[in-house]
């Protein structure tokens, strides 16, 4: 690749990092004033803020490689939904606190091996949001783990919640370890992180939490792909109707 | 020597705070809790309206500033209903006090949250109106209160001046964005007087309080207050003062205002404003579809706990 070719990239991998944290922010935010009691509202609420914090740090830094005055809103406001380039398990929608705990501890593991790579990436920007981002994701980690066990070795109606949860998610975890041309280049070329070699790793951790958490791990028999590429599930054009709704209504605002 | 009411009094006079184990009149504790678990379901149930924006916020930034703000009223919550508690109560029978009506929240948090600008307009009078009473709380006879409202004044603050912030984005905005600032002026700025509850003749509970130290100034002067501070405030924007009969009156040295709808605070207070209803069955919802999780949390903890003992008995 050429430098130019470099730049293009890094800022498209940006912004698919951004797109990933935006959505997975927004539905964590769903649960404020929804959650099962006043300590776990704040706390999901936390957790959702740091996701729209790294959004705000990935498009802000995909803006300044496209270097045409655009800023982080134009990123998360302005785009449709076949523009945007989150993976799938983000979007889907929040579910019952079951269905948002597993896919949090689906994520959180993954970010706890993911993040540390690209904390190596010779872009020295991706690098420092890597850096910052590893502390959030030990705690939210931390949190994910506990209610996997509480809710998983709880009673029987939330075990099977978290059963029926996990079954319903796993589908969407294969997508977590893929790689475009794009994203294979940008890890051959240091950047970014080859993100299939983390899925051992990922699965040895995840069963072991599972296991520990009295829930069976279910059989890879399938996947649903197509995050990268703009292929959404109906979720996401519901959810950019709600973020996006005063921007369409009242277009070129400042706010 | 003195009965223990005379020494109550006594600390009531020299300004020294009541503390939750010393003797209190059994009507003063009642007030107290009546008071302090009102102003924390007004916070958690605060969290609504404005929560009703999160999804909908015009910028990340502006999404992050709200959200936290909420999150910030979810932890008031909790401050507010851990000093109920130091009097004798359990959060929970609090709760289902709320629930049931028996026990009240702002009326303020019955009107709806229809566009963005209503989020400003909530931060500058809302939390605006809140801090002017809660400064006077910060030397309310109540220890625990006191300090709570020491705490959550520090952050009030702060949420004021970025309500305000978002109003003069609006106001400095399109004229469509400054139609909205000032439809939401319009909306709120009456609901917040009331926040300062009925005028002093009528009110129900104030010259109890007032005796206790509960409470440290009247409604109509912390009202008044209030209406002063935001005429400057209303002008720097641009907008037009909701209030046609607002005057500056120069003995006084006070802006005199136009009356309150008594019949509509009346009305939303019993029961029947816009989002009353919505409110608590929104608060009912999300508590019944979190019983499954707290029956889960405390299965969990018994089982933890029958294995400690298991292995104590073992070893």
């Amino acid at each position: 690749m050429s430098d130019f070719d470099l730049k293009a990239a890094t800022q498209e991998y940006a912004t698919r990092l951004g797109d990933d944290s935006v959505v997975l922010g927004h539905r964590l935010s769903e649960w404020t004033s929804n959650g099962p009691f006043l300590e776990e509202d704040i706390a999901l609420s936390n957790v959702a803020l740091d996701y729209i914090g790294r959004a705000r740090m990935y498009y802000t830094y995909a803006a300044e490689l496209a270097g045409n005055g655009k800023t982080e809103d134009d990123f998360a406001y302005t785009r449709d939904m076949r523009e945007f380039r989150n993976l799938l398990i983000h979007e889907l929608p929040r579910g019952d606190f079951a269905y948002t705990m597993v896919r949090q501890l689906f994520v959180d593991v993954f970010n706890t091996h993911y993040l540390p790579e690209l904390a190596k990436s010779t872009d020295s920007t991706l690098a420092g949001i890597a850096q910052k981002a590893i502390k959030e994701t030990r705690y939210h980690l931390r949190r994910s783990h506990e209610w996997a066990l509480r809710l998983g070795d709880g009673t029987e109606a939330s075990h099977q919640r978290m059963q029926r949860a996990i079954e319903s998610l796993w589908g969407y975890t294969h997508e977590l370890f893929d790689a475009d041309p794009l994203e294979a280049q940008l890890a051959d070329a240091g950047i970014g992180v080859h993100n299939a070699a983390l899925r051992p790793a990922w699965l040895e951790q995840v069963s072991a939490i599972l296991t520990e958490a009295t829930l069976t791990v279910p059989k890879d028999d399938w996947a649903v792909r197509g995050g990268r590429v703009g292929y959404h599930t109906e979720n996401l054009g519901h959810m950019l109707n709600d973020m996006q709704f005063l921007h369409r209504a009242y277009p070129g605002c400042q706010w | 020597m003195m009965t223990p009411e005379q020494n109550f009094m006594r600390k009531i006079e020299a300004e020294e705070k009541i503390e939750p184990k010393d003797w209190m009149p059994e009507a003063y504790r009642q007030n107290l809790i009546r008071q302090i678990s009102q102003h924390a379901h007004s916070e958690v149930i605060g969290m609504q309206p404005e929560g009703n924006w999160i999804t909908r916020a015009p910028s990340l930034r502006r999404k992050a500033v709200l959200l936290s703000k909420v999150q910030d009223e979810g932890g008031h919550g909790l401050y507010l209903y851990s000093a109920t508690e130091t009097l004798g109560v359990k959060r929970a029978d609090l709760i289902a006090a709320m629930q049931s009506g028996e026990a009240k929240y702002a009326s303020i948090f019955n009107y709806p949250t229809q566009t963005w600008a209503d989020i400003g307009a909530i931060g500058w009078l809302v939390d605006g109106a809140a801090i002017v009473n809660q400064v006077s709380l910060q030397r309310t006879s109540y220890g625990p209160y006191s300090r709570a409202m020491i705490r959550i004044c520090k952050e009030e603050s702060f949420h004021q001046r970025q309500g305000y912030e978002l109003m003069i984005a609006l106001a400095h905005g399109s004229p469509a964005q400054k139609a909205m600032a000032q439809d939401a002026l319009n909306r709120f700025y009456w609901p917040a007087l009331m926040m300062f509850g009925p005028h002093d003749a009528e009110s129900a509970h104030s010259a109890k309080s007032m005796t206790w130290k509960i409470k440290r100034e009247t409604n109509d002067d912390l009202r008044q207050k209030f209406i002063d501070q935001t005429v400057p405030q209303i002008e720097f924007l641009g907008l037009e003062h909701p209030d046609k009969d607002l005057k500056w009156n120069a003995e006084r040295g006070h802006y005199d205002s136009g009356e309150i709808d008594w019949q509509e605070f009346y009305n939303v207070i019993n029961g029947n404003g816009h989002c009353n209803r919505q409110r608590v069955e929104h608060h009912i919802r999300a508590h019944e579809e979190g019983a499954w999780v707290r029956d889960a949390m405390t299965a969990y903890n018994a089982k933890q706990q029958a294995k400690t003992t298991e292995q104590r008995q073992a070893a």
